[in-house]
């Protein structure tokens, strides 16, 4: 569009030449829709797909429900007030919370020292190393966790194998806890770090590294004062990325943690088709977008204000 | 002893040598200028001194002690990146200030260098401020004071001039020079700027394709270039192509018609005979004859052209009421001995 705006005015230009009192140049003429109607196909994409639902969602967080008489087409906060005041789903936030935020620090402690090493490696091993850290984004996410199940197992691998060695008499519990949980989302989160650590290390400039190696720094301090405090942005987003993953996960917790270890998602998934309490399930979908959305606009925000002198 | 030795040093990137058997010797307290066009292996050389790249063949000695068996963090020296390598998440005066802090300088013995390093360079003002938000110029400064702060005994500097103006250039070069004068430091200066590399060397290493060419005073390199590619690359120069070979008085060489006397031994065949454009005359008689194809007057200089039997030369004369030739003049040109150089026909003269 900016195209034809400039033969436009080019046409002007051309057509004003012979007179000699030339008015100004007049602003050629934009069409101010443009951009939308640009956009509007992803517009309307978004909308259907995301925003309709999404508002459905809410309203049905406002009906209620009864075991005899179903969905009652009612407007109230019951829903909420009930969610609110029972500790029992006090407990299942704060596990999903707890369950997100433990994820995404082992992921940050494992994933950006890896992101740190591929780099380091040589052209054929790290497209190999690369693509082993990213497997796990290609393995389907309900055969990745019930391979973690087998592996995990009281008869498991891990198990066996820990107590052939004589390091436990008792299989550690692995399934249907938190621990098991956190292993697995751990796993499968961890390429979303090692991705977006990669992406930061990828604008860090090797001579700097040397720049401080020749002023006097060890390897160790190279790293914490100079390429840590560059890829924190990276790890920053990275965390955003995993918490979000991982308190809205759903098929990892519902494979390991099952019934007896309930997560929000899996909470929601329960009430919708089992006890078949629609608008509860959808106030607990709700609940747990609020909460999401809190902490991360809150995070980035913190993130922003923090670096904002550094990078821009 | 000298200061910095280096011994046959190599390196290769696959099977693309990047520098090749590069000799050297430094004394302490010189200035030496590495010269060449992009990509004949100044940085490498560069980087293989400060230990960043590994050396596939060769020694470097600092003061007696084998460098290369030194971590980089050991070595001590100071470093100009050619890419200024500053920390961008520093502000100016904490970039200057690693160094010192790497040192364990005491906090207010510490402000007051930085102070002082950030004033050397002219920017006072601007030590809060982070490198994304300064210009080419001033990062490229603060990247001079970084190095100079920790008073290192050898500095390597990859153009640290390159992004300045001619003001500031030139203000540099005499702190470079005093520096080099009064601590005594020993500089090795990677450069573009011919005139920078003559102005403040006390030697200048001449490179092509990873080998050096020549090895002098910087008078001496202009006056006496070792080969064609030093003769070209220093300034301008005509290059006459001719025979060498034994006359009644000595050696010679044949230039077309005329025929010029050669100071050192040289093997008889083909050889090129170098001589500046403002080094040659028009005489009467002994000289190269030739056509004046063209003449420009460049206020205080004439340039010609002269069309030969030898090829075409470009001479200079002052612009100082002497009569001169007119163009499509028959003419004769000649020049002292002294102010030629003879050397072997190389194919290489790029
Ligand atoms: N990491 C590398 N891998 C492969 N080749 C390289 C590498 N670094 C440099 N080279 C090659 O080595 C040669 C010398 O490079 P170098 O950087 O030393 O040149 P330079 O003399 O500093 O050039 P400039 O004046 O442009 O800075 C170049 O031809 C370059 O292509
Ligand atoms: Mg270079």
């Amino acid at each position: 569009m900016s195209m034809a705006a400039s033969t436009d005015s080019q046409v002007q230009a051309t057509a004003a030449n012979p007179s000699t009192h030339a008015p100004p140049p007049r602003r050629p003429r934009r069409w101010p829709w443009t951009p939308y109607l640009l956009s509007a196909p992803g517009l309307a994409l978004f909308a259907v797909l995301l925003l309709v639902p999404l508002v459905m969602t809410f309203l049905l967080s406002l009906n209620s429900f009864s075991f005899y008489g179903g969905i009652e087409n009612v407007w109230q906060i019951g829903n909420y007030a009930d969610i609110i005041a029972d500790s029992y789903f006090h407990e299942v936030f704060l596990r999903t919370f707890r369950i997100a935020a433990v994820v995404t620090l082992l992921c940050a402690l494992f994933g950006a020292p890896e992101a740190y090493i591929l780099r380091r490696m040589k052209s054929p091993w790290r497209g190999l190393c690369l693509l082993i850290v990213l497997g796990p984004l290609l393995i389907s996410v309900v055969s990745r966790t019930l391979g973690w199940a087998l592996l995990f197992g009281s008869t498991g691998l891990v198990n066996q194998g820990l107590m052939a060695m004589g390091l436990i008499a008792t299989p550690i519990e692995f399934m249907y806890t938190e621990t098991g949980v956190i292993i697995a989302l751990t796993h499968v989160l961890v390429p979303f770090m090692v991705l977006s650590v990669w992406a930061s290390l990828q604008r860090l400039d090797p001579q700097v590294e040397n720049a401080a190696l020749s002023l006097g720094a060890g390897p160790l301090t190279v790293m914490r004062r100079v390429v840590l405090p560059q890829i924190v942005p990276g790890i920053l987003s990275g965390s955003i990325i995993v918490f979000a993953l991982a308190a809205s996960a759903f098929a990892t917790p519902a494979i390991i943690g099952g019934r007896r270890l309930k997560v929000a998602a899996t909470l929601a998934y329960d009430e919708f088709l089992n006890t078949l309490n629609w608008p509860l399930g959808a106030t607990v979908a709700v609940l747990l977008l609020i909460a999401n959305v809190v902490i991360i606009v809150g995070c980035n925000r913190l993130v922003e204000r923090r670096y904002k002198q550094v990078f821009e | 002893m000298a200061y910095l030795v280096l011994d046959q040093l190599t390196k290769r990137f696959g099977n693309w040598t990047a520098v090749d058997n590069v000799s050297l010797t430094v004394e302490k307290g010189e200035l030496i200028s590495l010269l060449g066009p992009s990509g004949c292996g100044k940085t490498t050389t560069l980087q293989m001194i400060a230990g960043f790249l590994d050396a596939d063949g060769g020694r470097v000695m600092l003061d007696g002690q084998d460098l290369l068996a030194k971590k980089p963090n050991e070595r001590g020296l100071g470093i100009v990146f050619q890419s200024y390598a500053l920390f961008p998440h520093m502000t100016a005066a904490e970039n200057v200030a690693f160094g010192l802090e790497m040192r364990r300088i005491a906090r207010a013995d510490r402000d007051r260098m930085v102070a002082d390093a950030l004033k050397l360079v002219g920017l006072e003002q601007y030590g809060d401020r982070h490198p994304r938000r300064m210009s080419g110029g001033q990062q490229q400064r603060v990247a001079l004071a970084r190095a100079l702060v920790i008073k290192p005994s050898l500095l390597l500097l990859d153009e640290p001039l390159s992004n300045l103006d001619a003001k500031m250039r030139e203000e540099m070069q005499i702190e470079l020079r005093r520096i080099q004068r009064t601590v005594g430091t020993t500089m090795i200066l990677v450069t573009h700027d011919q005139s920078e590399a003559m102005a403040l060397s006390d030697r200048v290493v001449v490179m092509n394709k990873g080998r050096i060419q020549q090895v002098a005073t910087p008078q001496e390199a202009y006056d006496h270039p070792a080969n064609a590619f030093v003769a070209n690359f220093l300034g301008r120069t005509n290059l006459l192509p001719g025979m060498v070979g034994g006359g009644a008085g000595g050696t010679v060489i044949t230039v077309a018609d005329s025929v010029w006397p050669v100071a050192q031994p040289m093997a008889a065949g083909p050889g090129a005979l170098a001589v500046r454009p403002e080094k040659i005359g028009f005489v009467d008689a002994g000289g190269l004859s030739g056509t004046v194809l063209a003449r420009v007057f460049q206020g205080t200089q004439w340039l010609f052209e002269i069309e030969t039997a030898a090829g075409r030369l470009m001479v200079i004369r002052q612009h100082d009421g002497s009569p001169l030739p007119a163009e499509r003049e028959r003419v004769m040109v000649g020049w002292r001995t002294d102010d030629m150089a003879v050397m072997p026909a190389d194919r290489e003269a790029a």
